[in-house]
């Protein structure tokens, strides 16, 4: 067998979107494949949740009383923000152990779409977030969360769910390609999650906190969201809190992914 | 003549102002082996990365088949193929996986990219670890997958950084093997190494790189001519000898002898006839060497010459 063509000729470089598609796709597998084989991304991904679930519901949920609803069905929508939040470290983590190992290097030597290395990146990431919400669906449903809004209405709020996580993501890539490796990666975006996360209306009513919290918490896209998911699955008045969740993901896809791509391209 | 790469005046700074390239220009014959040979930090892992389109240059031009690389770097894209020292495999794939990925970001159709990946993981023995993914390769296998994964689209200009550091002699040898069976083909190689052995077994033409700068270049047979046609190797019994023996050769003839441990190392420009003085000389001073050896100059003491420092193995680059 040959090793190469003996005569090489020359090869005409490709552009334009149907080879971004194909790009993004071949990227997208090749990190879906690393997911289901990673049994650290897939703990993180659907065993800590399941965890969280089953923390607050059985251990704190006793404790924390809300008005007007079973607290199990206060805390669900809380969780599947916080998953697919949480989530959205391992899009930092992944893009840093690329470029940590090389990859990326190749990748830029590679005659491929460059922007399909993040788009890949984050769209496996939105694969897996579908895969998570149904996932702590289901668990929810077992542990005794019921949806009151109607099942379109709860479908809708995943949805709006999954359009949050797609501009976190991508969001999330910036710390990626910042981080010197994928410690850092992590350590950096702990601290941007947990007051978001954990200063929000998700786990418990916001007026519970006290004051100078109360202005913060009430405003931040994560309470935002869990407001919106909360009206779509327990019932309730919905288009304010769906328009205001909606503009604050399209707001945060539209400055950060293209602050991500040109980092990317910069930072070489 | 036809050259594949040309570069001319490329420089390459980092962040801390540490310029890896300084005004670095080199051409490379179609169809040749070229080696870049320089220490840790010679800046050789840099130059690849500007010509791989990988970086960007911060001035100074280069092309690669006629197409420049910033300009028209998707043409120089879809005609070349990076193997890089740190082995970029994707662990959680397996071997057949990497190479399919590989195979279709290089605009190979999936089917296509597959067969090709078989081919090439028969060729590097890599059959039987085809469906195992890459993290329970060994640095040998994994080497030779990275070098596969730049063959996948017959690029006709590769670029091998550091192909061989870390390999076992019998990798190294199969590698060698590899690679000069694609020149022969007709593919243009350039080829970053610390092994004066693999440059001289390989390449064509060396360029001798330090601190971002070509300092010397010519066939490995100039290279050494330039050290004249004998070396004198002195073993003295200790080091304190040795610089004794330096610093008598300075007074007395001029040259500047180089020291390796115990060993003094001298070119000997007129050859064989030059010793019995030279031996007189170390005799009235009382510094008879233990041992004494005369040999043609190897690609290291032109490497030491120029340099001034041994080529030492350890990293180099990472990212950066």
């Amino acid at each position: 067998m040959s090793l190469t063509v003996t005569t090489h000729p020359e090869a005409v470089a490709q552009r334009g979107l149907p080879r971004f598609f194909s790009d993004m796709l071949v990227v997208t597998e090749r990190n879906l494949i690393a997911l289901v084989r990673l049994p650290q991304s897939l703990f993180f991904s659907s065993i800590q949740p399941i965890m969280f679930v089953l923390l607050f519901r059985y251990v704190f949920g006793g404790a924390i009383t809300v008005p007007g609803r079973a607290y199990v069905d206060y805390l669900m929508p809380g969780i599947f923000v916080q998953t697919v939040a949480f989530g959205s470290i391992g899009t930092a983590i992944g893009l840093a152990e690329d470029l940590q190992k090389g990859l990326i290097e190749r990748f830029r030597s590679l005659p491929m779409a460059r922007s399909a290395v993040l788009a890949g990146r984050t769209s496996a990431d939105l694969v897996r977030n579908i895969g998570v919400l149904i996932l702590i669906t289901v668990v929810g449903l077992l542990v005794g969360f019921r949806i009151q809004a109607g099942i379109w209405a709860f479908l809708g709020g995943l949805l709006l769910i999954l359009i949050f996580a797609y501009a976190l993501s991508w969001g999330f890539s910036i710390i990626g390609l910042l981080a010197p490796n994928t410690e850092t990666a992590q350590v950096m975006s702990f601290p941007l999650l947990f007051p978001l996360t954990f200063a929000s209306s998700a786990f418990v009513p916001v007026q519970s906190m006290p004051g100078w919290l109360q202005g913060f918490a009430n405003n931040q896209p994560f309470s935002i969201l869990v407001d919106a998911m909360r009206a779509l699955s327990n019932g309730g008045p919905t288009s304010a809190y769906v328009i205001r969740a909606l503009v604050w993901s399209i707001g945060i896809l539209v400055v950060l992914a293209p602050y991500a791509a040109s980092r990317f391209r910069r930072s070489f | 003549m036809a050259f594949a790469i040309e570069a001319e005046g490329l420089v390459k700074e980092f962040k801390g102002g540490i310029r890896a390239v300084d005004g670095l220009s080199l051409q490379v014959e179609a169809g040749t082996v070229f080696g870049l040979l320089g220490p840790n930090g010679a800046g050789k892992t840099t130059v690849v990365r500007i010509l791989t389109t990988v970086f960007l240059p911060d001035s100074g031009r280069a092309s690669v088949l006629g197409h420049d690389i910033v300009a028209d770097a998707e043409t120089v894209r879809a005609n070349i193929g990076l193997a890089g020292q740190f082995a970029a495999v994707d662990e959680n794939l397996t071997g057949l996986e990497n190479l399919r990925m590989i195979g279709q970001l290089t605009r190979l159709g999936r089917r296509q990219a597959i067969a090709r990946a078989n081919d090439l993981l028969q060729l590097f023995e890599l059959t039987d670890a085809a469906k195992r993914i890459a993290k329970t390769y060994s640095g040998g296998m994994r080497r030779r997958l990275d070098l596969a994964a730049a063959l996948l689209h017959s690029p006709s200009v590769l670029f091998l950084d550091e192909p061989t550091t870390g390999l076992d002699p019998y990798s190294r040898q199969s590698l060698w093997g590899v690679i000069e069976e694609l020149v022969n083909e007709g593919t243009t190689v350039l080829l970053t190494t610390q092994y004066l052995e693999e440059a001289d077994r390989l390449a064509k033409v060396i360029a001798v790189v330090d601190r971002g700068k070509v300092i010397a270049e010519g066939t490995p047979t100039e290279l050494k001519a330039t050290l004249g046609a004998t070396v004198i190797d002195l073993e003295m019994s200790s080091t304190d000898q040795a610089d004794r023996v330096s610093t008598l050769l300075i007074e007395k003839t001029g040259k500047q002898a180089r020291l390796v441990g115990a060993s003094v190392k001298l070119p000997l420009e007129h050859g064989p006839s030059q010793v019995r003085e030279l031996l007189q000389i170390l005799e009235v001073a009382g510094l008879m060497p233990e041992h004494l050896n005369l040999r043609e100059p190897s690609l290291d003491d032109v490497f030491l010459t120029l340099t001034g420092h041994m080529a030492e193995a350890s990293t180099e680059g990472g990212r950066k």
